[in-house]
């Protein structure tokens, strides 16, 4: 029902980000996601950030995914 | 270059890894289950990756009632739809809108008939549609979950901070929980699991769906959008069968934090009151809707622009309520493939390209 | 005429301004012997079997990254002669430009037109120009004709694809409508996105040469790959399958389709072929391609499986190694949110 994809955001200004995806960039609102600044990856949907990636969770996730992966 | 958190989770020799994992599982049942992927997004990547047709037989998926443009009653598009020929208006909304069809037409044939009608990849782009044309009324159609409806209350309130009069948003926007609720009371459910959604849950947090695992025993596990994670998230819900459990279980761990994004709800809130809602194929359910607070009266299209939709009809014979709860199935359906197709839909589960009728159309005529 | 003027509705009268904007801009910058007559109708010598085709662009916006509704314009039917194995020899253009349209960009359209044409070495020698009022067009139409001659031998159809066929494509898909989708009023990105618009007359020479069994050659524009492979199946009534992780894409091209969620498959290419080859001859005709500017990246995506038993279709490998239908696209492509 949301599509949203991970973007990094390269510089923030006046609650408008510059996010970039695959070369591609775009200005997205950060004001559903006050805490987000530079550097950060964020969920964005429809031009807003709706949240921040976890990347220390997402590491997690890709690990366990090479275990399954070396374990056969 | 790659794309970074989306490639890592699309390598194919995890996919390969985790479908041998499900299918394991998916062995131990004591029976098969039916799992419904609650959102259109998750629809999209089921198709896109091909996940049903390599799932084991013990698993069904069906698709949900998640695609928020799908379940739009007629009375809501003809409503947009009168506004959009009223001279003055631009309308602007996303892009999903425009196949969607109402009582005497669809927004592609309003605009064939002079309406004035703007796609915009987000509501940021409306409000400038808004500033560009002082002497034009700008109309959104807020149309989405809660994922969406709050970027559409934050762009509301700019409108109103800054004084953009012209900017006016036609609310449709619906709530997942309750609806989720009503399909668990649907006498006949045949659902043994809920797929529910990433992004929806990255606002509300997962202790949403608290309820609905509790009170009926479904278990609940919220998901990621690219095929490793809708297949680890299966794997999950078969754990959870074979144990017995009925929780909610998060899977999308690096999008999802507890207590959701409490900056969006409360953006959410200040604009937006729960409300019935009237969704396709569906019927009305209890505050599954968001009506505009009399605060933001102003900017409340549906205030501004009395227009006349008594002659709004909710498709005749559709039964796509049955067939999202997996009672029915689409041939079921008199109108299937005879005045129901996919250049010319009639119900929600026809609309969606992914949608069960349309997929079933896609493949099986 | 100066280039800060406008076209009025009396450019296209048939009278004294007329002939001005007719002499200053499409004489001076597509001269040739026989445009240059100036006649009712050039004359034309040509033998054996030819292909005549006509192609009406509209494209918003009329500027876009790497090219030009100019260029456009000549690529577009250029390549459609190029696909029945023709080679492009002339071409009529038809311009039909809003009242107001700025007189510069019309320089700068038929200059890239024209351009084009030296690329594509063909002759632009028929051209007319109507002007009519605001809002009845969208600044600037422009229709093109192809006549082109096809070598002995050469029979290239939809239809002609049989089970065995390799299926290459001459470069990464989606450029140009990512490029064209970049630019939209309403979604604007920043990116290095160009659209891919080329003439691939002198690439299809070239691979004729190298392979007599060469079954089917399409460019892929409106409707993408998605369209083009339903079409052939459809046509040659067979079953196609491509594998997912073999089609190249550009980054761009993909960050694009993701933010939009759009299907890169169904994005239109202005510089691109579809060939389906003989299995035998798909290596030779892969080596020529690569050694071309506009074929540098070719590569194989598939195969024809069979005779189709029911309804022919066209599948897709997935990552998982399952197989999707891709089915013919429906309406125009535009940013989903869900
Ligand atoms: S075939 Fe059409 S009318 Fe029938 S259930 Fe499906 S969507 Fe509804």
């Amino acid at each position: 029902m949301c599509l949203a994809i991970p973007a990094k955001i390269i510089e923030i200004n006046n609650q408008m980000a510059n996010v970039e995806v695959g070369g591609v960039s775009r200005q997205a609102s950060v004001i559903l996601l006050p805490d987000a600044s530079p550097g950060n990856y964020v969920l964005m949907h429809a031009g807003f950030a709706i949240s921040l990636v976890d990347e220390e969770e997402a590491l997690e996730t890709i690990k366990l995914f090479e275990q399954l992966a070396a374990g056969q | 270059m790659s794309l970074p958190f989306l490639d890592e989770f699309r390598q194919g020799a995890h996919l390969r890894a985790l479908m041998e994992k499900l299918n394991e599982r998916a062995g131990e049942l004591a029976r098969p289950v039916r799992i419904m992927e609650v959102c259109g997004t998750h629809t999209m990547a089921i198709s896109r990756h091909g996940i049903r047709q390599a799932l084991p037989e013990s698993i069904q998926l069906i698709s949900g009632p998640g695609c928020p443009v799908c379940v739009t009653a007629n009375a809501d598009i003809d409503r947009f739809l009168e506004i959009s020929l009223i001279p003055g208006v631009i309308v602007t909304t996303f892009g999903d809108m425009l196949r969607v069809p109402g009582t005497r037409m669809g927004l592609a044939q309003a605009r064939g008939n002079g309406a004035q009608v703007q796609i915009v990849y987000s509501t940021l782009d409306a409000l400038k549609i808004a500033r560009e044309n002082p002497d034009a009324a700008v109309v959104f159609f807020g149309v989405g979950f809660e994922t969406t409806a709050p970027t559409v209350a934050a762009t509301m309130i700019e409108a109103h901070e800054n004084g953009i009069d012209n900017f006016l948003v036609l609310s449709a926007h619906k709530v997942v929980p309750p609806a989720l609720e009503a399909l668990c009371n649907t006498p006949g459910l045949a659902v043994d699991a809920f797929l529910c959604p990433g992004h929806v849950s990255a606002i509300i947090g997962p202790e949403a769906y608290e309820p609905v695992a509790d009170a009926f025993g479904i278990p609940c596990v919220i998901a990621g959008f690219e095929p490793a994670d809708i297949l680890q998230s299966m794997i999950m819900i078969c754990d959870q069968m074979t144990s017995g459990r009925a929780e909610v279980e998060l899977q999308y761990t690096r999008g999802v934090r507890p207590g959701g994004n409490p900056a969006a709800m409360a953006i959410m809130q200040k604009v937006f009151q729960p409300a019935d809602a009237e969704w396709r194929g569906l019927g009305t359910i209890p505050a599954s809707g968001l009506a505009i607070r009399e605060e933001f009266s102003a900017h409340d299209a549906a205030q501004r622009y009395d227009v006349d939709v008594s002659y709004s009809r909710e498709p005749a014979g559709c039964l796509c309520g049955a067939i999202l709860t997996g009672i029915k199935t689409p041939r079921d359906c008199p109108l299937f493939d005879k005045g129901c197709t996919p250049d010319h839909p009639i119900g929600p589960c026809m609309v969606s390209s992914e949608g069960a009728c349309s997929a079933y159309h896609q493949y099986e005529i | 005429m100066k280039s800060e003027d406008r076209i009025l509705l009396a450019h296209g009268s048939g009278g004294r301004l007329s002939r001005e904007l007719v002499e200053s801009v499409f004489g001076k910058i597509m001269s040739n012997p026989i445009l240059d007559r100036m006649d009712d109708a050039a004359t034309l010598k040509l033998e054996g079997r030819l292909a005549f085709t006509i192609d009406s662009h509209v494209v918003s916006p009329i500027f876009f990254p790497g090219g030009d509704i100019g260029r456009l314009s000549l690529t577009g039917t250029v390549n459609d002669l190029a696909m029945m194995g023709a080679i492009p020899l002339y071409i009529s253009a038809g311009f039909i430009i809003e009242e107001g349209f700025r007189l510069r960009d019309l320089e700068i359209i038929a200059g890239s037109l024209q351009a084009a044409a030296l690329e594509a070495a063909v002759q632009v020698v028929a051209g007319d120009t109507k002007v009519v009022g605001r809002g009845a067009a969208d600044g600037i139409f422009i229709t093109t004709c192809g006549l082109g001659s096809i070598p002995q031998g050469i029979m290239l159809s939809g239809s002609g694809a049989i089970p065995g066929d390799q299926i290459i494509v001459s470069g990464t898909i989606g450029d140009h409508g990512a490029a064209i989708l970049s630019h939209r009023e309403g979604i604007e990105f920043d990116a290095e996105l160009k659209s891919d618009c080329a003439p691939l007359g002198a690439l299809v020479g070239a691979m004729i040469e190298a392979s007599p069994n060469i079954h089917v050659l399409r460019d892929p524009t409106r409707g993408g790959v998605a369209a083009t492979l339903n079409e052939i199946a459809y046509a040659s009534g067979v079953d196609i399958e491509i594998n997912e992780e073999k089609i190249p894409y550009r980054s761009e091209v993909r960050g694009t389709c993701e933010l939009l969620g759009l299907d890169p498959l169904i994005l239109a290419n202005e510089g691109k072929l579809v060939a389906f080859v003989a299995g035998s001859d798909s290596e030779i005709v892969l080596e020529t391609m690569r050694k071309h500017t506009f074929g540098s990246e070719a590569t194989v995506i598939g195969m024809v499986q069979n005779q189709a038993s029911s309804r022919p279709r066209v599948y897709a490998r997935t990552l998982l190694g399952s197989r999707r239908i891709i089915s013919m696209p429906t309406g125009e492509q535009l940013p989903r949110i869900c």
